[in-house]
């Protein structure tokens, strides 16, 4: 069976929200109506994204460093915001394992809002249904795209490449083997929600490089100072004098 | 969470009016028995409909907490899975029976449906009573079921919420069939007065002990969880929106510590001690009835209000600084 999901790496997110505004643009215009948005431009803008970056701090100065955090909605393979929804609008595919709200069923009862515990729904206030991340599903179907282009938004979005996207039920996927090969992991283990979307931990990469290795041992320039010279009449251009 | 108005209304009116048909019938069966002088059509019907009302009211105010009501009858459709739906189905059909309980009293429609052993006549409104007690309970549970199922939030996910649910709405209704049974059949109050004393000291029993578990729970989810970095230090300093979102609005009550610290004794002297006081004074006192269900009311009102307040969402965790 398919899981469709997205691996963020936070060794590479830089907090840029190309994300948040991608997202945000194509799941605005779309068949679906606008995401509401309230007071713009405004002293306190507020309005519905599917996908949000949140900046963490860990440490204590001077020993800290800047977490930047991108959180949409994991697509848990077992979802508990699904079995409240007395409409049946929220639903799970079983095609592909996305966790989709159908905006015509939906009674805006904020319950699934309260049974998921990452905060990932948000109420849209003027559509007074409830809304959430799609995995661009009118994306990455859609054949008259390039195949290229059948990503979700925010993957094809992000300048560092810190989003994959893929079956990670495939073992031989990208997202499995990243989830593998560099300690992917889900968020709120402890609820056993089982999220698809996986997280890339910060890796720190070091090279020791020892002094002798700076410098060739066999250099025929080591010595310096024994260059000769060159003649009056000769070139003075330093490659040529070299030799 | 932030305590909703609509659900606070909902789930005390609701509580109040299964209370009170428990308490009408409980009184029908023990006068079925002979424990109790029966009492007239006229009283079991129209406190069947003083029952009604309140339901109604529960009613009205539940469609406030939707978003799209016109889409409301959807609701019933996922009853297999979600509580919620239950309760929208338990809610009409309780309903619907309290209606016939109490038509069949008022209209004196009640014809036998067997005879007990013992010679005592099990007519229609009897039937009626049973499945109307049934289902009185069934609400109980599915509402109490909506809040308790939520694992997350630790506050609610306890047997005691369906316990109290009970013992509360049991409470307020047996007071108010006591100032019912005051004005309407005064030598019966005593009867009600007194389950309304054991119901409300069982409930404040009830509603003491869950604060006392709640005040001992530990968070299962903390921020080293909530974004999986294992370090003691983490501070958020950004949470992805300037003005707020749904997220800060739905999750927080946004009332101060001492607001908190306020209520918690306002509704416990509101909602037990003064009524369970005005009930033994009322005893003697007939008027004093009223007063009690009304403060108790209120009490359970802002019980309620804690109740939402109280539960901590692991959400917001992820919403701590806006930056």
């Amino acid at each position: 069976m398919t899981q469709l999901a997205l691996v963020i790496d936070l060794n590479v997110c830089v907090g840029c929200s190309a994300c948040v505004t991608s997202c945000k643009e194509w799941n605005t215009s779309g068949s679906a109506g606008p995401l509401c948005d309230e007071n713009p431009y405004g002293l306190n803008p507020t309005g519905t994204f599917f996908n949000r970056v949140q900046t963490f701090e860990i440490g204590q100065y001077p020993h800290s460093e800047t977490l930047h955090f991108p959180k949409s909605c994991l697509h848990c393979e077992d979802p508990p915001c699904v079995p409240v929804c007395p409409t049946g609008a929220s639903y799970k595919r079983k095609e592909d394992g996305i966790v989709l709200v159908d905006y015509d069923k939906c009674i805006g009862c904020k319950y699934c809002t309260w049974a998921c515990p990452y905060g990932a729904r948000e109420f849209d206030e003027k559509a007074k249904v409830m809304k959430k991340c799609t995995l661009c599903v009118d994306r990455i179907y859609d054949e008259s795209m390039s195949e290229a282009d059948r990503k979700p938004s925010c993957v094809k979005a992000c300048p560092t490449s810190a989003r994959l996207f893929g079956d990670i039920h495939d073992p031989e996927s990208e997202v499995s083997q990243a989830i593998r090969e560099d300690g992917g992991y889900a968020l709120m283990p402890e609820w056993g929600t089982q999220p698809a979307n996986h997280y890339l931990p910060r890796r720190k990469t070091k090279i020791k490089i020892h002094e002798d290795e700076l410098e060739r041992a066999d250099n025929p320039l080591k010595v310096e100072g024994h260059l000769p010279k060159p003649g009056k009449d000769e070139s003075s251009m330093d490659d040529a004098s070299a030799w | 969470m932030k305590p909703a108005f609509s659900v606070i209304f909902l789930t005390t009116l609701i509580g109040a009016a299964q209370g009170l048909f428990l308490a009408l019938f409980t009184h029908q069966s023990y006068a079925l028995f002979g424990l109790l002088p029966m009492q007239s059509d006229d009283f079991y019907g129209y406190g069947s409909a003083l029952a009604l009302a309140l339901l109604v009211g529960g009613l009205i105010a539940s469609f406030f907490h939707l978003g799209r009501p016109e889409r409301a009858w959807r609701s019933a459709t996922q009853w297999r899975t979600s509580w919620l739906s239950r309760e929208v189905i338990v809610l009409p059909a309780f309903m619907g029976v309290v209606f016939l309980f109490g038509a069949s009293h008022l209209s004196g429609y009640r014809p036998e449906v067997v005879t007990l052993p013992g010679g005592q006549i099990v007519d229609l409104s009897t039937v009626l009573g049973v499945v109307g007690t049934l289902l009185a309970f069934a609400l109980f549970i599915c509402t109490a079921m909506i809040y308790a199922c939520l694992r997350f939030l630790r506050e609610w996910h306890s047997p005691l919420t369906v316990i109290n649910y009970i013992l509360m709405g049991g409470a307020s209704g047996f007071v108010l069939a006591a100032f019912y049974a005051a004005s309407a059949a005064p030598d019966q109050a005593d009867f009600f007065a007194g389950w309304a004393i054991i119901i409300t000291l069982l409930a404040f029993a009830g509603r003491w002990a869950s604060l006392v578990r709640n005040a001992r729970l530990k968070p299962k989810s903390t921020m080293q969880t909530a974004i999986g970095i294992k370090h003691p230090h983490i501070v958020q300093r950004s949470m992805g929106a300037m003005g707020g979102s749904f997220n800060t609005r739905e999750f927080f009550h946004g009332k101060s510590g001492s607001f908190m610290r306020t209520i918690k004794p306002t509704f416990l002297i509101l909602a037990f001690v003064l009524p369970l006081a005005l009930l033994a004074l009322g005893m003697l006192t007939p008027g004093l009835l009223g007063l009690a269900f009304v403060l108790q009311y209120v009490g359970l009102l802002a019980e309620r209000w804690f109740f939402f307040a109280q539960a901590n969402h692991p959400q917001n965790l992820y919403y701590q600084t806006i930056g």
